[in-house]
């Protein structure tokens, strides 16, 4: 029968069979990711998500090039436990505006979701800088070196065009002001009403303990102290929420 | 939320059942009596390498 | 003039990482350029050092091309040792931190490296060397291309390079295995499309007129390999003289898209190409042909087509929608059924030829590579179930089951793979020391199970203590008490890779030896018969 040769003709032929395995590989692919980009309740609907402002994102940036997401998530789970231990559980909104995300995949260390706000930005720099001085059965690693590698806000204008090239809604007046919202952002002393509108809930600080300059350490604590503290959980509606 | 549920509802019924039975047809064609000898033979490709 | 193409080319492009170097928008990638520089300078010096004159000597078109191969397998062990060492050392600094030394060598830069090291730079180089080995043997045709299988191979090394300083300098995308920036993936894609013509070139000039099955698991894993690669990789760099890009995808998309790649990074790089190792290597060893040739038909179409639904489980419980996790966790259990199929394929191969595995020990590397197959494609799914993994996530249960199937499968397979190529390749009547190889399964058997073991246990030990209450409903532990309860586990750990590296290192110095033409006198493990004792 004709149709009983069809798997010698894939046998014989290299093309078909590249093909052929082509097409079956998509499929999976094409039904699991394509609909996360149309159906629109796969973001909830929230109140608070902002861009990052320059010196969050510059952190942000800085815990990337280290590689904190291999030990620390950024994804509370919907368990009691877990719940307690960090929060409220991570929604989807909240990381809209990572590029990219940073879930991460494992605990070696605590989750980070929420880690904004719980310590203070000296606990931050004593830990980064000598974990074991602050909880003696920590494994991390030192990052003492951030303290002294001064952070140039030359040029950084162009971090936030490659964001708004992938969708991250920065303004003209955003980018503008970029190199300025950075160094004002470490400045306790800077007028930063302007910085406060652009970037609700931004928090200022010197927060290195170094006021001299403006340096990697400072970046990371920032971003560190604004995880999980932008989303509005009293008008968050849970229902309506659910996928 | 309309296509969410129109695809639910096909991957729940149709789809599976189509995909269900292009396996088993796989299977069975694959599985075939007539194709015994010729897997054997390709079975066997490994052992005739000695030059190209 | 030999290599003079060659050497234009590679001064060009030397030329153009000393520009990369000199305006360059960052500091780490200024550091990178100058290292892309010094490798290719080198590179540019020895092909000068190696210019002849004389006319070209034709190349025999009848014979199989076996010098990238050779290199090929060299590469292999070469990287598996590094691989594996900088894996020793990093379970060292979780036992005790103070192993690490900042910025360069932090656990958070060292885990990429170990990480692409042995999946990339040692499982990568096994890939392209056997699948070259074994497509022109069971095709009866010469590589296509002609040189191309050599830009493939320098290409490919010059990518684990690049990669693996980049990490050291702190230049990564957070993708897990995905981590170079975007130049990296650019070059990557180039070569691996070179790749690609030249295996499929070699398909297309065969001789037998059917494909053998091991081809189409080595095809599957090249065209889906491209595929992840580029979608994975979309990014928008801040600077084409710079090192930072940000992804195309953002948050719940993002994070499936790379689970997407990363879990079939795991399905197509190392199981279906590993399993036209299978597909070759065991029949050849034990000189039978597979158990059942329909069965591998099967074997493949559903293979390749599950593994890409089975992603979201890395997600489960997450923000992503609850609809991607269950159809994640349904072919995850669904995908136990091809896997065991394979298994079993594999397995009964030895049927009539069991004798063997007390004999031969490369035999019995490849069983026991795929018995750990079939084990950790039953740990798979059952980690995939959502009530499982919500204990299992995030906890070193999830490094005890790659690790099963990293050295055990991946590891074992490859192993078996060298030892059968390596005397073909030189020539070699036999391997230096087949005792060695006795030595080597051992010392992997023993440290495999060392590992798993201590992860398992200190996996669901974590797993449970994060979430146990007391009489009153509070929180037992704190999150420190779970650490400081891992280390002596993290210590086991330690030594158990330590064993499995002890055997790599023993496999080298035999690889090394048989490539030399030496031959160990020893007493044959084909086992003498014992001498028949009086009855008494």
């Amino acid at each position: 029968m004709a149709l009983m040769d069809k798997h010698a003709l894939i046998e014989r032929n290299a093309t078909l069979l590249l093909v052929g395995s082509f097409l079956v590989v998509t499929v999976g692919g094409i039904v699991e990711i394509a609909p996360l980009f149309y159906l629109e309740n796969t973001i909830e609907k929230v109140e608070g998500m902002r861009p990052y402002s320059p010196l969050e994102l510059a952190g942000r940036n800085i815990y990337i090039r280290e590689g904190c997401y291999l030990c620390h998530s950024q994804m509370i789970r919907p368990f009691r436990d877990e719940v307690e231990r960090y929060g409220h559980y991570s929604l989807a909104a909240e990381s809209m505006y990572d590029h990219p995300f940073q879930w991460g995949s494992k605990r070696t260390g605590p989750d980070l979701a929420r880690v904004g706000d719980r310590y203070s930005n000296e606990w931050h720099v004593q830990h980064l800088s000598d974990p074991r001085s602050v909880v003696p059965e920590s494994i991390m690693p030192r990052y003492a070196f951030l303290k002294d590698v001064p952070l140039s806000p030359k040029g950084f204008s162009t971090q936030l065009v490659a964001n708004v090239d992938v969708g991250v809604p920065y303004t003209k007046e955003m980018i503008d002001n970029a190199e300025a919202d950075l160094v004002a952002q470490a400045n306790p002393n800077a007028d930063t009403s302007a910085l406060a509108k652009r970037y609700p809930k931004a928090k200022v600080g010197d927060f290195d303990g170094n006021p001299q300059q403006v340096t990697e350490m400072d970046a990371l604590v920032a971003y560190l102290q604004m995880l999980g503290t932008l989303v509005d959980f009293s008008t968050y509606d849970e229902a309506a929420g659910y996928r | 939320m309309e296509t969410y549920t129109a695809m639910r509802h096909f991957a729940d019924s149709w789809g599976l059942l189509g995909m269900t039975v292009f396996f088993i047809g796989v299977v069975l064609f694959t599985l075939r009596p007539g194709s015994k000898q010729h897997a054997d033979a390709a079975a066997r490709i490994p052992f005739e390498d000695d030059k190209p | 003039m030999r290599y003079g193409t060659e050497i234009a080319w590679m001064t060009l492009a030397t030329f153009l990482a000393l520009l990369g170097a000199g305006f360059a928008a960052d500091a780490p990638f200024r550091a990178h350029m100058w290292v892309l520089f010094a490798v290719l300078a080198i590179g540019t010096i020895v092909l000068l050092r190696n210019v002849s004159f004389e006319p070209e000597q034709p190349v025999d078109q009848s014979a199989y091309m076996d010098g990238p191969i050779r290199y090929g397998a060299i590469a292999t062990v070469f990287w598996a040792v590094v691989g594996l060492l900088v894996g020793v050392v990093i379970a060292l600094q979780l036992a005790f931190p103070d192993l690490n030394l900042e910025p360069w060598f932090n656990f958070g830069r060292m885990r990429p490296l170990h990480t692409s090291a042995v999946i990339f730079a040692f499982g990568g180089n096994a890939l392209i060397a056997t699948s070259f080995y074994v497509v022109q043997r069971t095709c009866r045709a010469r590589l296509f291309g002609g040189n191309l299988a050599w830009y493939v191979f320098w290409g490919y090394q010059l990518f684990i390079v690049m990669a693996a300083t980049g990490y050291l300098l702190g230049i990564t995308q957070s993708r897990e295995y995905a981590e170079p920036e975007w130049y990296i993936d650019l070059f990557l894609t180039v070569v691996w499309v070179a790749y690609l013509a030249v295996f499929l070139g070699t398909i297309l000039k065969r001789k037998e007129p059917h494909i053998y099955v091991a081809n189409w698991f080595y095809l599957s894993f090249i065209v889906t390999i491209a595929m992840l690669h580029v979608v994975n990789n979309l990014a928008v760099p801040t600077s084409f003289v710079g090192s930072k890009s940000y992804s195309l995808f953002s948050g719940v998309q993002d994070a499936l898209t790379q689970w997407w790649y990363g879990h079939n990074a795991v399905g197509f790089f190392l199981t279906a190409g590993f399993l036209g190792m299978m597909y070759y290597f065991i029949p050849k060893q034990v000189n039978r042909p597979v158990y059942s040739y329909r069965l591998s038909i099967i074997h493949f179409w559903s293979l390749i087509f599950m593994y890409i639904w089975a992603g979201p489980h890395h997600l489960h419980y997450t923000a992503l929608p609850d609809w991607a996790q269950t159809l994640g966790m349904v072919f995850s259990i669904m995908l136990w059924m091809p896997s065991w199929g394979g298994m079993i394929n594999g397995l009964m191969t030895l049927s009539g030829a069991w004798d063997k595995l007390r004999t031969d020990p490369i035999v019995r590397m490849m069983v026991t590579a795929v018995a750990f197959y079939g084990m950790a494609t039953f740990e798979g799914p059952m980690m995939s179930i959502k009530a499982v993994n919500s204990l299992s996530h995030y906890t070193d249960w999830t490094i005890g089951h790659v690790h099963s199937g990293a050295l055990g499968w991946n590891g074992l397979i490859s192993f078996g793979a060298v030892y059968f190529m390596v005397p073909r390749l030189w020539n070699r009547e036999r391997l230096y020391s087949v005792r060695m190889v006795n030595w080597h399964f051992w010392l992997a058997t023993l440290g495999i199970v060392i590992y798993a073991a201590s992860m398992w246990v200190s996996g669901i030990m974590q797993g449970l203590m994060w979430r146990e209450y007391d009489e009153q409903g509070f929180l037992v532990y704190s999150f420190a008490e779970s650490v400081a309860a891992m280390h002596p586990y993290y210590v086991m750990r330690a030594l158990g890779g330590a064993l499995y590296l002890s055997g790599v290192v023993i496999m080298a110095w035999n690889i090394l030896m048989t490539i030399r033409g030496y031959q160990r006198e020893e007493v044959p493990t084909t086992g003498t018969t014992p001498a028949l004792q009086p009855a008494e």
